[in-house]
């Protein structure tokens, strides 16, 4: 239903449900003397708790629009907007906040921190973002809430085990409670199963969606595989630096 | 909270940036010795030359000195005398001191003083340094019974004994009476009279000797028996009368209290060139300050004796001649105001007015400049190891890049990044020089165990004590010190990662998370 309304006029049909959005977006990388663009107007609307995936081949642009959705990136032309606000020329500060409190981001390579255990890992967003003093008269109030989220993901086993200790699959769960730990609106997940089997990346899809599903979380996953983009409500394709509805 | 954290682990899991505590500790510790032996020393020094020189000093610039100390004392009391705690008069002279030593007669340079003993006591350590515990309570000019020290009283536990010493006294004296008169009496008879070959065996031992030409024109002289008489007392620096072999701290001595000594020395004539007078001694003590340059020169003979026996009593009006004043301030009066007072009411042609410091200044300044130097040649070791910090960080800032990546990723700042690597400066900086500041501490305290250790390892003392008159290497820890060099050490650790933790502050997260 809401993917036929979006269809024909993707930005103003639900601007009234409208998350994230992004307009125009265009960014080239220089690489030498050669610039190569990669997204060349790139215009994208996500619903508020919609599960979207945007599929396209390797170096098409995938992880490039989602690191400027996650203000990691500024584009050279166009906006992103969070709730209608524009958020792409934000001073550092704020973005650094908005990614802390806004936004959740898991990668293919779950990119732990090697030094720290699961609970550590997973508390880290929650030391970002509140003082020494803060985070330390509530830290049995925020562990609760990481080992909360740990079992919610199955890892309620290993919280004293280092990265490398745990298996591709246990760290991307681990990767997910952290970039839930913060309570954020929005999950930006970077080819999610792009480095585990089939089966494990099904259990991780399984996760995703539920969240999706119970928790009303934002969820924009990007993928080459298509067989994995259509758990998705919602699929849109990048093909040449531009988006396409099919 | 993520950068305290952080700082931690990667101090416990890099362990190529314990390379870099190591070096700040080894530079820190090295400091702390080095500056509590020179302060040490600095400190020993100072507290013996000035507990040998009075506060201030008041020379006569000719050697034939100026009339009337009393009148001199008045005059210091007028311009300084709410400074003033005690004085005290000395006649000083270059003198030759000459002894026998077995067959040969041993002549010596010295700086012959005449002190005025009860007063002495009251401007420096003068007692402190003699051998004989009364004498050390109260000097006298007067040969003991015995009673001399064996064991040399600043010594402390590890300084050699000096066996000799217990015979020191009238009780040596009396048996160097006993043999020099044997010895007299052979001379006699191998040289005097052919025909009287058995002579020796009859002569009765109280017999005058007839033929001794003195006896007759001298006769005072020939009543002065060596055995129950003594001289002038003379207190010699004990180096005069002593020697050691190479390695050794254990003194030889050459004269021992009780022995008699001649000492010749200019007269102090109004007009006339000066003219020598030789006057023999008994040496009573030795004195041993443990600064080389004093024990080795001087001579004190009581200052009456003296002032008579080089005509320094002016015969019309019975007042005598003296070289300087020595004056002790009271405790917290400033000796170079006291001086400069000094100095604007005595006439500069005549009288020389000079602080101990004044007096001992080259060295005093020699000691302090090679402090200087050895700092800032340590404190370089220490912006080495301030330049392998920086070396390490920028690599582990390379490794880091990932991580670095991801903690942008999760909303941290580029200042708290940047805080991750100051603080991991810091507390490298702060490790470190912990770790230095303790090693150094505990070395300086053992410094002369460790200095026995090392001696014992490589076969050869260190520290060879017949060079310097301590036996202990003398070290003093300064708290300002420790803490300026912990300081510093700290300081350089964080400025040396300031670059690499701008670097890392720089790092733009996309491009260190899109590869693996």
């Amino acid at each position: 239903m809401a993917a036929a309304v979006v269809a024909e006029d993707p930005v103003r049909a639900i601007s009234a449900a409208i998350e994230l959005e992004a307009v125009g977006l265009k960014k080239t990388f220089r690489k030498g003397s050669v610039d190569i663009p990669v997204l060349k107007g790139a215009t994208l609307a996500v619903g508020q708790g919609e599960f979207l995936a945007i599929v396209g081949q390797s170096g098409s642009g995938k992880s490039t629009l989602l690191h400027l959705l996650g203000t990691l990136d500024a584009p050279d032309e166009g906006e992103i907007r969070l709730r209608g606000r524009r958020i792409d020329n934000l001073p550092a500060n704020q973005r650094d906040a908005l990614r802390n409190r806004h936004f959740g981001m898991i990668f293919q390579f779950y990119h732990l921190l090697p030094e720290l255990t699961t609970l550590e890992n997973v508390l880290v967003p929650l030391m970002i973002g509140r003082s020494v003093w803060h985070y330390l008269r509530h830290r049995r109030r925020y562990q609760r809430r990481a080992r909360e989220l740990l079992e919610l993901v199955g890892l309620a086993a290993r919280l004293k085990h280092k990265p490398r200790e745990l298996s591709g699959g246990e760290m991307q769960r681990a990767a997910i409670a952290r970039a839930l730990v913060a309570g954020p609106q929005i999950l930006l997940a970077d080819e999610p199963t792009g480095n585990l089997d089939q089966h494990t990346g099904k259990e991780i899809l399984e996760i995703l969606a539920a969240l999706n599903r119970h928790q009303k979380l934002t969820i924009v996953m990007v993928t080459h595989d298509p067989g994995i983009a259509a758990r998705a409500d919602r699929v849109v394709r990048l093909a040449d630096g531009r988006l396409d509805c099919p | 909270m993520y950068k305290l954290l952080l700082c931690l682990r990667y101090l416990r899991t890099r362990y190529i940036a314990l390379a870099s505590i190591i070096s700040v500790m080894l530079g820190v510790a090295t400091m702390i010795v080095v500056n509590a032996v020179m302060s040490g020393f600095a400190t020993e020094m100072e507290n013996r030359i000035h507990g040998i020189l009075s506060d201030v000093v008041l020379e006569t610039r000719s050697l034939s000195g100026e009339l009337d100390d009393q009148r001199h004392k008045e005059a210091i009391l007028e311009v300084a005398g709410d400074a003033v705690e005690a004085m005290t008069t000395t006649v000083v002279v270059p003198a030759m001191l000459s002894f026998r030593y077995g067959e040969n007669w041993i002549n010596r340079q010295v700086q012959l003083i005449g002190i005025d003993e009860n007063t002495v006591c009251g401007v420096s350590d003068f007692a402190k340094y003699l051998q004989h515990p009364e004498n050390r309570r109260q000097p006298s000019f007067f040969l003991h019974e015995r009673g001399y020290d064996v064991r040399d009283p600043l010594g402390g536990p590890d300084a050699p004994l000096r066996p000799q010493m217990a015979s020191a006294g009238w009780e040596h004296r009396r048996r160097m009476a006993r043999l020099q008169a044997l010895e007299q009496r052979w001379k006699q008879a191998e040289g005097g009279h052919p025909g009287q070959g058995t002579a020796l065996a009859g002569a009765a031992p109280h017999e005058p000797v007839p033929h001794d030409p003195f006896a007759q024109h001298r006769p005072e002289e020939a009543q002065f028996d060596p055995a129950r008489q003594q001289h002038p007392g003379a207190i010699l620096g004990l180096i005069l009368a002593t020697y050691r072999t190479p390695g050794s701290a254990e003194d030889h001595f050459l004269l021992l209290p009780g022995d008699d000594v001649t000492v010749t020395f200019p007269n102090a004539p109004q007009g006339d060139p000066p003219k020598i007078i030789s006057r023999n001694f008994t040496v009573v003590d030795f004195y041993q300050c443990k600064m080389s340059e004093y024990d080795s020169s001087f001579v004190f003979v009581p200052m009456r004796t003296l002032q008579e026996l080089r005509g320094m009593i002016d015969p019309a009006s019975g007042l005598a001649r003296f070289n300087s004043i020595q004056i002790k301030l009271k405790p917290g009066q400033d000796g170079e105001k006291v001086r400069d007072r000094l100095r604007a009411a005595f006439d500069p042609r005549f009288y020389v007015i000079q602080t101990w410091r004044d007096k001992q200044g080259p060295l005093l300044a020699a000691v302090q400049m090679e402090t200087a130097i050895l700092n800032v040649l340590l404190f370089l070791i220490i912006a080495v190891s301030g330049f392998g910090i920086l070396a390490i960080f920028f690599m582990i800032v390379v490794e880091k890049t990932r991580d670095i990546g991801i903690l942008k990723s999760l909303g941290a700042s580029a200042w708290g990044v940047m805080g991750i690597f100051l603080g991991y400066g810091l507390s490298l900086g702060v490790v470190g020089s912990g770790v230095g500041m303790v090693l150094g501490l505990h070395v300086a305290w053992h410094i002369n165990d460790v200095a026995d250790w090392l001696g014992r390892l490589t076969g050869k003392p260190v520290f060879d004590p017949s060079v310097y008159y301590f036996y202990r290497i003398p070290a003093q820890v300064n708290p300002a010190t420790v803490a300026w060099i912990v300081l510093g050490a700290v300081g350089i650790a964080v400025l040396a990662s300031v670059l690499p933790a701008l670097r890392a502050a720089m790092l733009r997260p996309v491009e260190s998370l899109r590869y693996e």
